[in-house]
């Protein structure tokens, strides 16, 4: 068998099966009892080369819409935004791609020191104190914000609004069975988390209150009036934040929060069909040593010299084992880095101005629809996220915008009935002026 | 500051640089306190760091020079089977019609990425003999809390409530204990016999009406086969509770044997392992789960499947443990696999195993003259030496493993399994060369001699590296884990 990656000739197998004292591979496979031996080849596709397989994966790529081609207005969790050039250069340096986790720092600086970085810029964004490697995306990290606050205050119920992404909402569920946790849903009011519900729900026995900032609909959720709450009540504050938002959003640590996760998805990494993103995990230092995954910290060698760790490693599974409050290994090390590329990128100045730019992109927006008669719902602060009534069902409308070049909001009547016709509308910085008025145009054209 | 310190961006950072590139805002410009209340408007800036794009190129590419790859060396890590990253996969991952599509567009939009998530779950099905697939879970520990939850979805809808217990052997991953625990169950060790392998006798008195599953890596950490299979199966199915394979070491036996067909009820694998997804430092990974037909009905939901001639999300699976991860699964990791599976065939899958596999008997045969080995048997993929010899002489395992950097290789795993001592645990896999690891067992031979003649060698290793031996306690005692201009540990309030 000669293949490109096999490096195996038949002198190489000649001269190992010898050194071994064997006649024959088979007989290293002897151990396996002849009753769950396979027999025989997989029937599966033959191998294809290198340029007939690259020929027909490309025609099935090219059976995707996508947001290269297409001016995609589509969020919802996941966002078209400025990808820096520099971002893919970086990670496409291999050094980092085929490293393993950093288990042996001496020969690790590189991912060491990046991670490093890498827990800094989140902790600058949210203003939480410590953050972790990073997580597998902003769903998981949600839910294991809160089980971990399950556990810190020995308590067994959350409360999730009602205006947190469905998707994480499910998570959430799924993790919260996992450990007998009782999943309670806060419901919204004209878009925001309902606070006089939330008052009424939270008890002795909540452990954390969840919501997301901005939220599901994209309105700014009052994060102080909800901490408060919270910590009347001996919960903690749990926020699912945007961080490419956080830009000229008050963090939330500066809002009381307790934890805050979220998707660094908008910083560099693309869509991938939902698939890998990069969940992050701040929290403030009273919860240092219950953060699940890796965490990266300075210290020194015998020479005094400045280095990079590992750490607390106490909490994680590979030590804890059936003590651990998470089991989580693998995280999305490398779409840190690539987050951290773009957060560097940015910097100081272009963070700022990216989130100004879906302020103001989106206002624009907001007053367009609205101008051609289409209802902006809900009226609290928006970032980059609207609820326009298109007065037609959205998957037609989606239809025609698509023949326009143009990926439509995402279809509100899947997760609530009553929101039939509308569409949750996404307007990044990467969307002109021209492609929002085509938007409109086509709505104004659907109803003309 | 020292000289010889790797600067952090934060100190490359000078005011009035940037590194972006955004167009002219071409709508109007609004007053963002018109929009946003006072309180939600930021004060102060976050510090990110100002540097221009050559700075940011030139700051990465000096941390890449300070990090080991597979691409950069021989790199035998036990249990993580580095083999090589095909650069095909990195290609077809950055199509945009692949990475530029997102998870919520309308199903008619994304029927070539969906057809790639159906095939390959096919193809898993296949490769595993399990019937179903799941591609949702992220990554190994993932999969692994996924299965069992479905297994105790399983247990409840037959009123088996008082199925607490998951059955892990001692030589289990450590995820393997802690998915059990945050799926809900209490753990039971299961103690190994004298071949490293499963204690039968033990297994068959901890089995009860409480088992929920046994977990079960085969082969197993230390590489080698459990033979007793069948009759696990028949101690755990007997008292009605399922078995659990844990994929990470696929790699052993792809084409020799299939999990089904031994017995196992719900399995996962790690695409970044054994189908060449690349690990990225840590990951992203991707934990597909193969199940049963009878396990089937709890998969997580939306299952893909294919109707007539498209390609669908179900999301009608009414006992369904729910959702595990947003969207569907690490479809950029995971497409990264499907490339590498449609690279090799059938053939080729069938003879990386059985590469990887005489590679590690090779080395294990040359090596043991020189190190304890613990089990003598026929090795699968991997091996696990000791390291009591040279210990007793002055050096461990710590100590080799660091002197090896100073040859250029990284090092095996060490301390794992923990039921070995001083263990260093080796796997090749089969993309490297007959050079590569006669070149690595000739370093391990002179380092065996240098412990016994100049121990100190070894014992102040490495001596090549960017930096010596880092004091890890004093990193965990005055943790400081993001950079502030004014560096000072993390004051902790609450233990």
């Amino acid at each position: 068998m000669k293949h490109r990656y096999l490096p195996m000739t038949e002198q190489d197998q000649k001269d190992m099966l010898e050194t071994i004292g064997i006649s024959s591979i088979d007989e290293l496979f002897s151990d396996i009892p002849e009753k769950v031996r396979f027999k025989g080849e997989y029937k599966i596709k033959p191998a294809k080369s290198e340029t007939s397989l690259l020929k027909e994966l490309g025609r099935l790529a090219a059976k995707n819409i996508n947001a290269q081609d297409y001016a995609s207005f589509l969020g919802a969790g996941v966002y078209d935004h400025y990808r820096p050039i520099i971002v893919d250069h970086v990670i496409s340096r291999s050094e980092f791609y085929t490293a393993y986790t950093p288990y042996q720092p001496e020969i690790s600086q590189g991912e060491l020191q990046a991670i490093f970085e890498f827990q800094t810029m989140i902790c600058e964004l949210t203003g939480m104190e410590l953050a972790n490697s990073s997580m597998y995306d902003g769903g998981t990290a949600l839910a294991e914000a809160g089980t971990l606050a399950a556990g810190h205050t020995r308590r067994k119920k959350l409360l999730v609004s009602a205006t947190v992404h469905n998707e994480s909402h499910a998570v959430v569920k799924s993790y919260a069975d996992g450990q007998y946790i009782e999943v309670v849903t806060i419901p919204h009011n004209n878009g925001v988390t309902d606070i006089d519900k939330l008052k009424e729900m939270i008890d002795d026995e909540t452990a954390a209150v969840l919501v997301q900032y901005p939220n599901f609909y994209g309105q700014v959720e009052d994060l102080q009036a909800i901490s408060d709450i919270a910590h009347e009540n001996g919960a903690l504050s749990i926020v699912s934040a945007n961080p490419l938002a956080l830009g000229l959003l008050t963090p939330p640590g500066a809002l009381g929060a307790d934890i805050t996760v979220g998707d660094a998805q908008p910083f560099g990494i693309p869509e991938s069909f939902g698939g890998p993103h990069c969940g992050y995990f701040a929290v403030s230092k009273k919860l240092m040593r219950k953060v699940p995954g890796r965490l990266v910290g300075e210290t020194n060698d015998d020479q005094g010299r400045r280095g990079y760790v590992l750490t607390l490693q106490a909490r994680e599974q590979h030590i804890r084992r059936d003590k651990a409050t998470s089991n989580i290994c693998s995280n999305q090390a490398l779409n840190a880095l690539a987050a951290s590329v773009a957060m560097t990128a940015l910097g100081k100045e272009g963070i700022k101005e990216i989130a100004y730019q879906n302020i103001a992109k989106t206002a624009y927006a907001k007053q367009a629809f609205e101008k051609a008669g289409f209802e902006v719902k809900f009226g609290a602060a928006h970032f980059n996220e609207l609820v326009v009534d298109c007065k037609s069902p959205i998957k037609d409308v989606n239809k025609r915008l698509l023949d326009q070049g143009i990926i439509g909001g995402y279809d509100l009547s899947l997760v609530d009935e009553s929101l039939a016709n509308h569409a949750l509308i996404a307007v990044t910085e990467q969307r002109t002026k021209e492609e929002i008025d085509a938007y409109v145009q086509e709505l104004e054209a659907i109803h003309a | 500051m020292h000289k010889e310190n790797q600067s952090l961006i934060f100190e490359v950072s000078k005011p009035g640089r940037i590194g972006y590139s955004l167009p002219e805002l071409d709508v109007p410009e609004v007053d963002v306190a018109s929009i946003l209340s006072q309180g939600v408007i930021r004060t102060e800036d976050a510090e990110l760091p100002e540097v221009s794009e050559l700075d940011i190129m030139r700051h990465y590419t000096a941390l890449s020079n300070r990090n080991h790859g597979v691409d950069t060396g021989f790199y035998p890590l036990g249990s993580c089977t580095m083999k090589y990253n095909p650069k095909i996969n990195e290609a077809v991952a950055r199509f945009p019609g692949f990475a530029r599509v997102h998870p919520l567009q309308d199903e008619s939009t994304v029927q070539g990425a969906l057809e790639v998530a159906y095939d390959l779950q096919e193809h898993l099905a296949e490769i595993t003999g399990m019937p179903q697939v799941t591609l949702q879970p992220a990554a190994g520990a993932h999969g692994e809390w996924t299965a069992l939850m479905m297994i105790r979805a399983f247990h409840e809808a037959n009123g088996d409530t008082q199925r607490t217990k998951v059955l892990v052997p001692d030589s289990a991953h450590g995820t393997n204990p802690a998915s059990a625990t945050v799926a809900g169950f209490d753990t039971v060790t299961v103690k190994s016999n004298e071949k490293g392998l499963v204690d039968l006798e033990d297994l068959k008195s901890k089995v009860g009406p409480d088992t929920a599953a046994l977990m079960l890596t085969n082969p197993n950490t230390l590489g080698l086969f459990e033979e007793d299979i069948l009759e696990m199966a028949a101690a755990v199915h007997g008292v009605g509770g399922k078995l659990y394979y844990d994929g990470a070491n696929l790699n052993a036996v792809m084409s020799k044997a299939r999990p089904g067909d031994m017995g196992f009820d719900a399995v996962h694998l790690n695409l970044h392992k054994t189908f060449t997804g690349p690990h990225g430092g840590g990951g992203p990974g991707s934990g597909p789960v193969g199940v049963t037909d009878e396990l089937a009905a709890f998969l997580p939901k939306p299952v893909i499947e294919k109707v007539d001639d498209r390609f669908v999300l179900n999301y009608d699976v009414p006992q369904s443990i729910g959702r595990v991860k947003p969207y569907y699964g690490n479809f950029g990791i995971y497409l990264r696999a499907y490339t590498y599976i449609r690279s090799m065939g059938p053939d080729g899958l069938k003879a990386v195993t059985e590469y990887a596999v005489l590679n590690a008997n090779y080395m294990m045969r040359r090596l043991e003259p020189y190190f304890d080995l613990p089990y003598t048997q026929h090795c699968k993929h991997e091996f696990v030496l000791s390291g009591r010899r040279q210990k007793k002489l002055g050096a461990r395992t710590l100590d080799m493993a660091k002197r090896l950097l100073d040859f250029g290789y990284h090092p095996p795993t060490i301390y794992f399994p923990l039921n070995v001592e001083e263990a260093m645990m080796i796997e090749p896999t089969e993309t490297e060369s007959k050079e590569t690891l006669d070149n690595f067992i000739e370093a391990m031979i002179q380092i065996a001699k240098e412990v016994e003649e100049n121990p100190e060698i070894v014992q102040e290793a490495p001596h090549t590296t960017v930096i010596g031996r880092l004091d890890e306690t004093k990193a965990a005692r005055k943790p400081m884990l993001r950079y502030i201009k004014e560096q000072s540990p993390v004051e902790e309030t609450v233990q």
